[in-house]
């Protein structure tokens, strides 16, 4: 508006709009910055339309019933074969259960006591530090999960009930591994509650301890939700530790001392192994790789939808 | 009220019964919370101590020169160090320029419609897909349908498409970060969008870019399941060739061959393995801790 009130505003309005906003070849430019864009999006495409069309071909070859029956086993080993994926989905309940059982109450307690007892300082050094489990390499854990928990520690302690491949194992690190996203993605949740609800119930006389888990968890429940659903994605899509420390071995059982075997599990040991191209091992690859990402895809869009949901609620 | 009515004695912010007990409890919750923070790290720091007492011993300069080899005081990780490097290299050059291009349009030139929201959302959760799916997408596209086999090109370009979302949303993020003010200011003075962008808000956005930048580099370096998938889990006594022809060679890193050692049935096998995890772990702890110091320098000046 500033502009337009000088006399020669007219003018200069005129010139303005006959200046061009780009200058020649800035066109070209823009092609490049909307290519990258669509490599992402190539990307998408590209992942479903491969997971797919081989488990089509997967299908051909063994009936959907057959896949989704509870009663078949996972056995590719040696004939007849079987293909009942329930057996490798339950191996992935299986590390999810247990290790969400370890990650559940010490993400919760830290995303808690950073929110609502720390320091500002305390906070600024220990975020960076709590970070650091989730970006320790896999294969780090998975060493760690086979040689020292399960071999030094829960073999001697737990002795002939436990077999030396366990679920427990692999669980207790991939705990250690999800922590720090239950951590942080909760405690965002929590920082951004009012400071009101806080200074109410402060002043009606309630303690810190009550504040933060009958104000402030309660009002942060949902972002507590899609913490959890961001995690359980993060744990059923892991692979090196599971595959090392948690066996091979398809089961129906979800007791963390057994050997099992998840769906990245299996992938991985058919990558190592030498299936030939076309046949029904190599096809069952993609049949189960296609039903994972269905999996985390359907999770992480929940957790998405529920993050949006309740930032709406405050602003 | 006056003295004479209440002693400092009967004026006493002492609670008494069922507060007191509440306010203990508040009081105590505080070091349980604590406990349960560092528990996480306390693990760790005991595994990380543990693996060092096995690891430092078969940790010289032979191991860190010596390729692999069936035995196991012999073996090294000349390869895989050298492998990871490499790849590693090109996954950045691949990854960024793409990644930051992207950026740029969805923060600078994407019309605010339903194919931005698209694009956004599509990134999200490309971000949530497990590397194993990346693994599998590039034994498809790279390996087979292009034939480059489990090459180091190969290898680079999955590890590209695996790091691209979360580049894309840390760059998306410090674009954001630059004030409105300067791209006002330079669009006042005549510059054109690109030149705009080119001169002021991508110099400013920098340090966040660098930064998650080499947080990408440092996931994509401990990255083990989509590199087996697409076949790179071989014995590779060669160093990589620095020459275009090179890219196609086979490889391995340094997570593959940690892993190798680790599901080997001999004994001997496991110092090399944590002292593989040794060098591993300063490799990615160092990159975090120059991520942080590259934010605080550039932020500064």
């Amino acid at each position: 508006m500033a502009l337009a009130s000088p006399p020669d505003g007219a003018d200069l309005a005129r010139a303005l709009r006959k200046r061009p906003l780009r200058r020649p070849g800035e066109n070209l430019i823009v092609v490049a910055l909307v290519l990258c864009a669509v490599v992402s999006i190539a990307t998408t495409f590209a992942i479903i339309y491969v997971l797919f069309s081989d488990a089509i071909g997967f299908f051909r070859e063994v009936s959907f019933w057959h896949f989704f029956n509870p009663g078949n086993e996972w056995q590719t080993l040696f004939n007849p074969r079987s293909f009942g994926v329930w057996e490798l989905v339950l191996g992935t309940i299986n590390v999810t259960l247990w290790s969400m059982v370890i990650a559940l109450p010490l993400g919760l307690a830290a995303a808690v006591y950073l929110s609502e007892y720390a320091h500002v300082q305390t906070r600024r050094f220990l975020k960076p530090l709590l970070e650091l489990l989730a970006g320790v390499p896999t294969v780090v854990y998975a060493y760690f999960a086979l040689t020292f928990i399960s071999d030094d520690v829960l073999l001697p302690l737990l002795g002939g009930n436990v077999s030396f491949f366990n679920s427990l194992s692999a669980s207790i690190m991939l705990g250690l591994m999800i922590l720090p996203i239950i951590a942080s993605v909760s405690e965002d949740a929590m920082a951004s509650v009012p400071r009101d609800l806080r200074e109410a119930a402060y002043g009606l006389g309630a303690t810190r301890l009550e504040v933060a888990f009958r104000v402030v968890f309660p009002a942060a429940i949902s972002g507590i939700m899609a913490a959890i659903l961001l995690a359980i994605a993060r744990v059923i899509g892991e692979t090196m530790i599971v595959a090392v420390a948690a066996g091979s071995t398809p089961n129906l059982s979800l007791s963390p001392l057994e050997s099992i075997q998840t769906m990245t599990g299996y992938m991985l040991q058919v990558a190592l192994g030498d299936a030939a191209r076309g046949t029904t091992d190599y096809t069952s690859l993609f049949a189960v790789g296609a039903l994972l990402f269905l999996m985390t895809f359907v999770l992480n869009v929940a957790a998405q939808i529920i993050v949006r949901r309740f930032r709406e609620a405050y602003e | 009220m006056s003295a004479a009515e209440t002693t400092p004695q009967d004026v006493t912010l002492q609670a008494e019964g069922s507060v007191a007990r509440r306010q203990a409890w508040s009081r105590t919750s505080r070091w349980l919370l604590l406990a349960a923070t560092l528990l996480g790290l306390v693990v760790l720091l005991i595994l990380g101590i543990d693996n060092a007492i096995v690891g430092i011993p078969s940790l010289d300069w032979d191991f860190l020169s010596n390729y692999p080899s069936r035995f196991a005081e012999r073996a090294g990780i000349r390869s895989s160090i050298l492998g990871s490097v490499w790849v590693l290299v090109f996954t950045v050059i691949f990854a960024i320029p793409v990644a930051v291009g992207a950026a740029v349009w969805m923060e600078e030139f994407a019309p605010q419609n339903a194919i931005l929201t698209t694009v956004r959302l599509n990134i999200a959760n490309l971000a949530g897909v497990p590397s194993i799916i990346y693994g599998i997408l590039g034994l498809a596209v790279f390996v087979r349908l292009m034939e480059l086999g489990p090459s180091i090109l190969a290898g680079a370009l999955t590890l590209a498409l695996m790091i691209l979302p979360m580049t894309v949303i840390t760059s998306v993020e410090a674009i954001n970060q630059v004030a409105p003010s300067i791209r006002e200011g330079s669009l006042a003075l005549g510059a054109t969008r690109w030149q705009t962008v080119w001169n002021h808000v991508l110099p400013g956005a920098m340090p966040g870019i660098l930064t998650g930048t080499i947080l990408a580099v440092a996931r994509a370096a401990g990255e083990t399941a989509a590199l087996i998938m697409i076949g790179a889990f071989t014995f590779i006594a060669f160093d990589p060739s620095l020459s275009f022809s090179g890219l196609l060679d086979s490889f391995t890193t340094l997570p593959i061959q940690v892993y190798n050692w680790t599901i080997r049935p001999q004994p001997e096998f496991r110092a090399n393995a944590a002292a593989g995890i040794i060098v591993l772990m300063i490799a990615v702890i160092g990159l975090n801790a120059l991520a942080l110091v590259v934010r605080d320098r550039l932020r500064r000046n």
